[in-house]
């Protein structure tokens, strides 16, 4: 395997050849802040949130690859008020209402919105009309939370080998989309990865909500990265 | 499913090899077939081509003139592009609308005639105009229309609408076309005498290194408007490991105001055709493919009879010109009404059967591009120099134009002048002189490269057209001194929001956000710090999107903003503070009585 050196903000870090800046920062224990990738998921480069500037161009951390003495910045304040941007847009987007959500605590989103410590979108809220499919019986989508992430459209072919959900639509009527009239006339299973890698509150397992009390949710206690930061082997 | 549609369904499947990458081929003869592509023959596509029925709806879904719903049996699409807008869309679509009794977007209800709009057709020369099931009509009056209307209720056949041709090959019986070419100035390079087969007999007689030589000592840069230099991508895709490479022709020019590829595809086919087997013999491909945007549809037979006759020439298939072993094909793909497939990598994913939607790159298409293969991706016009200079030579074509652009343009001009059309003019030329030759007047703005690009002011006119000063894809469009830059900006802005494919949030959502603010200030709503916010979200969209339509959309509302100069005060005020102008107090009433479903009481 051949090595690469380049720099994070400063920081030298080595790397595979050909990995994502993404996942090399992430094994030198720098978290960059991401949406839409997924531990081994083909990236999906949508978000946007993981833009960094390499060599003074802004790209996406999880699909440009690492180059020799490249130079990344991520925390500069350009950078974070772009994410900024980011977050709060894609809050808009959509219908979310954490302090009702089942997923507050879990959220990434939200959990992204804390680290940057927005208290309140500064954009206007677009109220697109969304709707929910309760058909299934053991799972359900809610569209107003959904952030087209495609994280279950890619669990789902690459990880399940299925293909219950594609994007339709394109621009702002971009919306996910089942294979099938309705989510029970899918093939899905609870138990499906696609399930278990929604970031938001939009694909959800019905009868477990709120099992966890506040307080003890993943992120209610330490912010979302600082799993990586901390990290003891990096 | 009625008897028999699952069969038609199946032998258009069949007739396509079932195979999964023909999927677009297959949903366009769907469509063509039933006026939609509806569920049941999402499920036999599904079914025949071995995909998921939500697949077969993620493509159709994503281009405009696919439809999942029915349609009329003749489905009007206006033109709204600003060109046509400024020569009377509005009066038009009214007129046309009331004699249907439908509003846009609506089909009547006997399920005939459906009447919508699309962005630009490549008509700005000959606005306003209207796709009808793909029959181009132009100059269409407020009478012209209702007349129009009046005949198909009669005999629902848009070609009977065809009763006077236009010039060239728009005559041709394969074509029998209105559209005129407007050709007001003829150049050396495409509008000279091509004799078939000239080109390619002398790329024959070299190796194809040394085609590729001859290509990068021409100094020919693509002429889509990016500029990157032909002979390099070509190299670099000769250079890729892969078993098969591919020649791609891009004849999606979607871009507002760009109608010169149109012109071209008329009266340049077997110009362009033996570019690309060129461009195959140069890179060791036998396959070609001209992806020809579906607003052109009206001229696909007649290139596929163009192509034909090459085979027959010996110009196109096994064994090319007599030498064994150069096998080189060309097949034409139809898109559907998707600006974005103008994008090199999204007019790939379309070509094997996808979505629009741009690849992360990358790879880059001449290391992987079509089915994972080596590809290059030419416009229309590069594909057509390159024919001309295998005939005339590097050196003779580089003698023309600037120093770091050689060769010949072609342009489209339109808007606010008398001779709107298709100019070939040298590289280098100036705006000012270009609306001297289009007889301009009173010249308040001008967009150099349609939308994507650049607005400029008159202070600007003396620059080069060429790709280090003012570039452009083909676009020039006049607008006066009486048109305001700001609603300029904003219409174009709502064709990006239209055309955007969704993936990038800055695209998605940004777009949205930054047309509000313009509009707030049209309105008359805004206060300077919305100009400055104006500039920093244009920013911010341009430097994270992930494509270059995001990347582009806001380029008119920064140009309205920087020759906005005198206008400026006319549109933001400083406000006392606390308050706030976008907030209008009957209006917010309104809404909200609305909402609960009564009157207020202090009204
Ligand atoms: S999905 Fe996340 S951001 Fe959306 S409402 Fe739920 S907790 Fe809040
Ligand atoms: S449902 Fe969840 S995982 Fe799927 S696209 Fe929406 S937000 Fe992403
Ligand atoms: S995580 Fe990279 S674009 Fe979403």
């Amino acid at each position: 395997m051949s090595r690469v050196t380049f720099t994070i903000d400063g920081k030298t870090v080595k790397a595979i050849r050909g990995q994502t800046i993404l996942k090399a920062a992430e094994a030198a224990g720098i978290f960059i802040p991401r949406l839409c990738a997924y531990r081994d998921l083909t990236p999906h480069g949508s978000c946007r949130v993981c833009s960094v500037r390499v060599n003074g161009r802004i790209q996406a951390a999880c699909v440009q690859t690492v180059a020799e003495g490249a130079v990344v910045e991520s925390e500069t304040p350009e950078l974070q008020e772009f994410r900024r941007n980011l977050v709060d847009m894609l809050f808009v987007e959509g219908n979310h209402f954490c302090m009702f959500c089942e997923k507050s605590g879990f959220c990434e989103l939200q959990a992204l919105a804390y680290r940057f410590g927005i208290a309140a979108p500064r954009y206007r809220y677009l109220n697109p009309k969304r709707d929910i499919d309760l058909s299934h019986p053991d799972v359900y989508i809610d569209h107003n939370r959904c952030i087209l992430c495609g994280r279950c459209v890619r669990a789902s072919q690459d990880m399940d080998r299925k293909n219950v959900f594609q994007f339709v639509g394109r621009g702002s009527r971009k919306r996910l989309q089942v294979n099938g009239d309705s989510l029970s006339e899918t093939d899905l299973k609870a138990t499906d990865e696609a399930v278990s890698v929604c970031p938001v509150g939009a694909l959800m397992r019905k009868r477990v909500g709120y099992e966890v009390p506040v307080g003890q949710r993943r992120y209610d206690g330490q912010p979302i990265g600082e799993d990586i930061e901390t990290r003891e082997d990096k | 499913m009625k008897r028999g549609t699952a069969s038609v369904t199946a032998e258009i499947c069949r007739k396509f090899g079932n195979d999964r990458s023909r999927l677009m081929d297959i949903a366009i003869a769907v469509q063509e077939r039933f006026g939609c592509v509806s569920h049941e023959a999402m499920e036999e596509i599904a079914r025949a081509v071995g995909s998921h029925r939500v697949e077969v709806e993620s493509l159709v879904s994503f281009y405009s003139f696919l439809s999942v719903k029915p349609q009329g049996k003749v489905v009007i699409r206006l033109c709204r592009d600003i060109v046509d807008w400024m020569k009377g869309y509005e009066a038009v679509a009214e007129a046309m609308s009331r004699e249907l009794g439908v509003t846009m977007g609506e089909t009547t209800p006997d399920g005939a005639i459906t009447l919508t709009h699309t962005p630009c057709i490549g008509m700005s020369d000959q606005a306003p105009a209207a796709l009808i099931n793909g029959v181009v009509v132009t100059h269409l009056t407020p009478e012209r229309g209702r007349q129009l209307i009046r005949d198909l209720r009669k005999h629902l056949d848009p070609q009977q609408l065809v009763t006077m041709v236009g010039d060239g090959n728009n005559e041709h019986p394969l074509v029998r076309s209105m559209v005129r070419n407007n050709i007001r100035m003829r150049g050396p390079v495409h509008f000279a005498p091509f004799d078939p087969g000239s080109g390619l007999r002398k790329a024959l007689a070299l190796a194809p290194a040394e085609v590729i030589r001859a290509i990068k000592d021409s100094r020919l840069r693509g002429r889509g408007g990016a500029g990157f230099p032909a002979g390099l991508k070509w190299e670099m895709a000769a250079g890729s490991p892969g078993e098969r490479r591919y020649v791609l022709c891009n004849a999606d020019e979607g871009e507002p105001g760009t109608f010169k590829d149109r012109v071209l595809l008329t009266e340049c086919a077997d110009q362009l055709l033996e570019g690309m087997a060129i461009a195959g013999y140069a890179v060791g491909s036998d396959t070609g493919i001209v992806y020809l945007r579906g607003e052109y549809r009206y001229l696909l037979a007649f290139l596929e009879s163009r192509i034909e006759e090459r085979r027959r020439k010996g110009l196109l298939g096994r064994d090319i010109l007599g030498r064994k072993g150069f096998h080189f094909d060309i097949r034409v793909q139809l898109g559907a009404g998707a600006y974005i497939c103008g994008e090199e990598t999204a007019l790939i994913s379309s070509c094997e059967g996808f979505r629009g939607d741009p690849k992360n790159r990358p790879p880059f298409p001449p290391q992987q591009g079509y089915l994972g293969s080596p590809t290059i991706v030419n416009n229309v016009e590069t594909l057509c120099c390159v024919s001309r200079i295998l005939v005339e030579g590097s050196d003779w074509f580089a003698s023309m134009g600037s120093s770091r652009t050689t060769g010949t343009k072609v342009l489209s001009i339109s808007g606010d002048c008398r001779k709107p059309g298709v100019y070939e003019v040298p590289f280098g030329i100036t705006p000012a002189e270009l609306l001297e030759m289009s007889e301009a007047e009173n010249t308040g703005t001008l967009l150099i490269g349609g939308p994507c690009r650049q607005m400029i002011g008159p202070d600007r006119l003396e620059g080069r057209i060429c790709y280090d000063d003012l570039a452009t894809g083909g676009a020039i469009v006049v607008f006066n001194r009486a048109r305001n830059r700001l609603e300029i900006a904003e219409h174009y802005l709502d064709f990006f929001i239209e055309e955007s494919c969704g993936h990038c949030t800055p695209c998605r959502v940004g777009l949205i956000l930054l047309k509000d603010l313009v509009h707030k200030v049209i309105e008359g709503a805004g206060a300077p710090a919305d100009l400055a916010e104006m500039r920093s979200l244009s920013n911010f969209i341009i430097r994270t999107s992930r494509c270059g339509l995001g990347q582009a959309a806001p380029n008119p509302v920064l140009g309205a903003l920087e020759i906005f100069g005198d206008l400026s005060a006319g549109f933001v005020a400083e406000r006392r503070p606390g308050l706030l102008p976008e907030f209008d107090l009957s209006k917010a009433v309104i809404d909200a009585e609305l909402r609960v479903g009564r009157q207020s009481k202090y009204v």
